[in-house]
């Protein structure tokens, strides 16, 4: 089982309901966030390109923050995803500074903290906050390994991307094109 | 024009709006770290080379320092850490991939390693020292009987430490001015060249004070060649590794790094170590303390320099 996201830039909007719905569906603490909205604007008035991308933890498969925790917090759950124990993180920093893309952040209870891919959700059959929430429908989650998983359908037949590839991560948020 | 912002207003502590999640403990403790691998790996070495008794500072009175050195690199270790009452678990598991996890089991060993070197150098430095108790003056014996052994693991572990201080840094790829494998020579490098000042400053001695002084100055030639390479290695890799480079280069860093580290903290002591050579009359103090600040400064440094770093935004 492979868990994976992607993200389809065309549709998504920007409208930040992924992040709301995130805070409100982790508890994650006020004035912090576990997913975050980029826009890309490329060009010149009035050729102007505009990417809009709902970006959260990769669950990267060679994961730099796994590789390096100290205490074995940091670990692969069932499916890949990316978690931290909380009663075994000490807080040093080495993930968050071994993160390319800066997704996770120091919890004000002292230990790291970061997207679960809503792991407590997907146990119950359900997708992401993020994903279900989405009013655009502009999200697909799912097990990579099975070939008629929405993101598996979606991966076949359109282009896409991932961020930072060069990194050596082999992250497995999507970005489709 | 391309333009990438984040619109959902992202503004985590720390991370946002440029990582910043290790402070002023991190390069403190890699400093101390560095000077106390530097000073043990000297005593170890002129040791095993039977050179006690002509160079007694290095062998025997600098390494009385270490020991507080590394308490002092161990409580900025500590305070580093924002879940502290789970300390402990960095010693209920080993990871070979992590540097974090190499170097808190290389403290494990070093740390004990230098209380040990002190306990029997201690009555050569001060003359009325009494253990007190019988067990104390067994285990001392003990340990003199074995000194060339501890001295040989001195040397090794010192190397460890020193290079690991370096490594901590290089193992990130995504902080793209620490990746580089040069940074573990050169944070051994200056570890060693604090040592050797140190050393000068604490001898007595001329003939050890001349010695050190040629040490320090082959060190630093050395240091400075690793600091060429490395720029040249980030300048002719990536972007973000030129953009990384860039910021010794003319970017926020380039007056600090150029200023304190090499020329005060390089290139000043080693025309004041080789004019001393040639018999002017140079205060040891200044050459000394020169290096210490620059190895301090240098990282101090690299250490914000690489968390301002990035792939990404």
């Amino acid at each position: 089982m492979r868990y994976a996201m992607a993200v389809d830039t065309k549709k998504c909007v920007g409208c930040s309901d992924c992040v709301v719905a995130c805070q409100t569906e982790n508890n994650v603490p006020i004035g912090y966030c576990r997913d975050w909205v980029v826009e890309l604007t490329n060009g010149t008035y009035p050729q102007l390109e505009i990417e809009i991308r709902s970006e959260r933890c990769n669950h990267c498969s060679n994961a730099p923050c796994v590789r390096c925790c100290p205490t074995g917090a940091s670990h692969y759950a069932d499916g890949g995803i990316v978690l931290v124990t909380e009663n075994k993180c000490i807080g040093c920093g080495a993930c968050i500074n071994s993160c390319p893309y800066d997704a996770r952040y120091s919890h004000p209870g002292g230990h790291v903290d970061k997207c679960t891919f809503c792991i407590h959700r997907i146990k119950k059959g359900l997708d992401p906050a993020c994903v279900a929430t989405c009013p655009t429908k502009c999200m697909y989650f799912g097990d990579l390994d099975d070939p008629n998983s929405p993101v598996s359908t979606v991966l076949k037949n359109r282009k896409f991307t991932t961020l930072i590839p060069e990194a050596g991560t082999d992250p497995k948020l999507y970005f489709l094109m | 024009m391309r333009e990438e912002i984040i619109v959902s207003g992202r503004a985590n502590p720390f991370i946002d709006p440029q990582l910043n999640i290790w402070h002023w403990q991190i390069p403190l403790y890699l400093f101390l770290g560095g000077l106390a691998a530097g000073i043990l790996f000297f005593a170890g070495m002129y040791t095993i080379m039977g050179k006690e008794k002509v160079y007694p500072t290095s062998v025997k009175k600098a390494p009385l320092i270490v020991p507080f050195l590394l308490v002092l690199g161990l409580i900025a270790l500590f305070l580093d850490l924002k879940h502290k009452p789970y300390f402990w678990r960095l010693y209920t598991t080993i990871r070979i991939e992590s540097p974090m996890s190499w170097g808190a089991w290389v403290l494990m060993l070093v740390t004990p390693l230098s209380f040990i070197w002190a306990a029997i150098n201690v009555r050569e430095i001060f003359p009325k020292w009494d253990w007190k108790f019988d067990f104390i003056k067994k285990l001392e014996a003990f340990f003199i009987r074995y000194k060339v052994t501890l001295a040989w693991i001195m040397v090794i572990s010192s190397v460890i430490l020193g290079v690991y201080t370096g490594i901590l840094f290089s193992a990130f790829n995504a902080r793209p001015l620490w990746n580089t494998s040069i940074l573990g020579p050169l944070f051994l490098a200056s570890g060693m060249s604090a040592g050797a000042a140190m050393i000068m400053l604490l001898s007595k001695d001329h003939a050890e004070r001349t010695l050190f002084s040629k040490i320090d100055i082959g060190i630093i030639a050395v240091e400075m060649f690793l600091i060429v390479h490395m720029f040249m290695g980030f300048l002719a890799s990536t972007q973000v590794q030129i953009d990384a480079a860039a910021l010794f280069l003319g970017g926020p860093y380039t007056a600090s790094f150029w200023i304190f580290v090499v020329i005060l903290g390089m290139i000043v002591p080693v025309v004041l170590e080789v004019l001393e050579l040639y018999k002017f009359k140079v205060p040891v103090l200044i050459p000394a303390l020169l290096v210490l600040f620059g190895s301090l400064m240098m990282r101090f440094l690299i250490a914000f320099a690489g968390q301002e770093s990035r792939w990404l935004y």
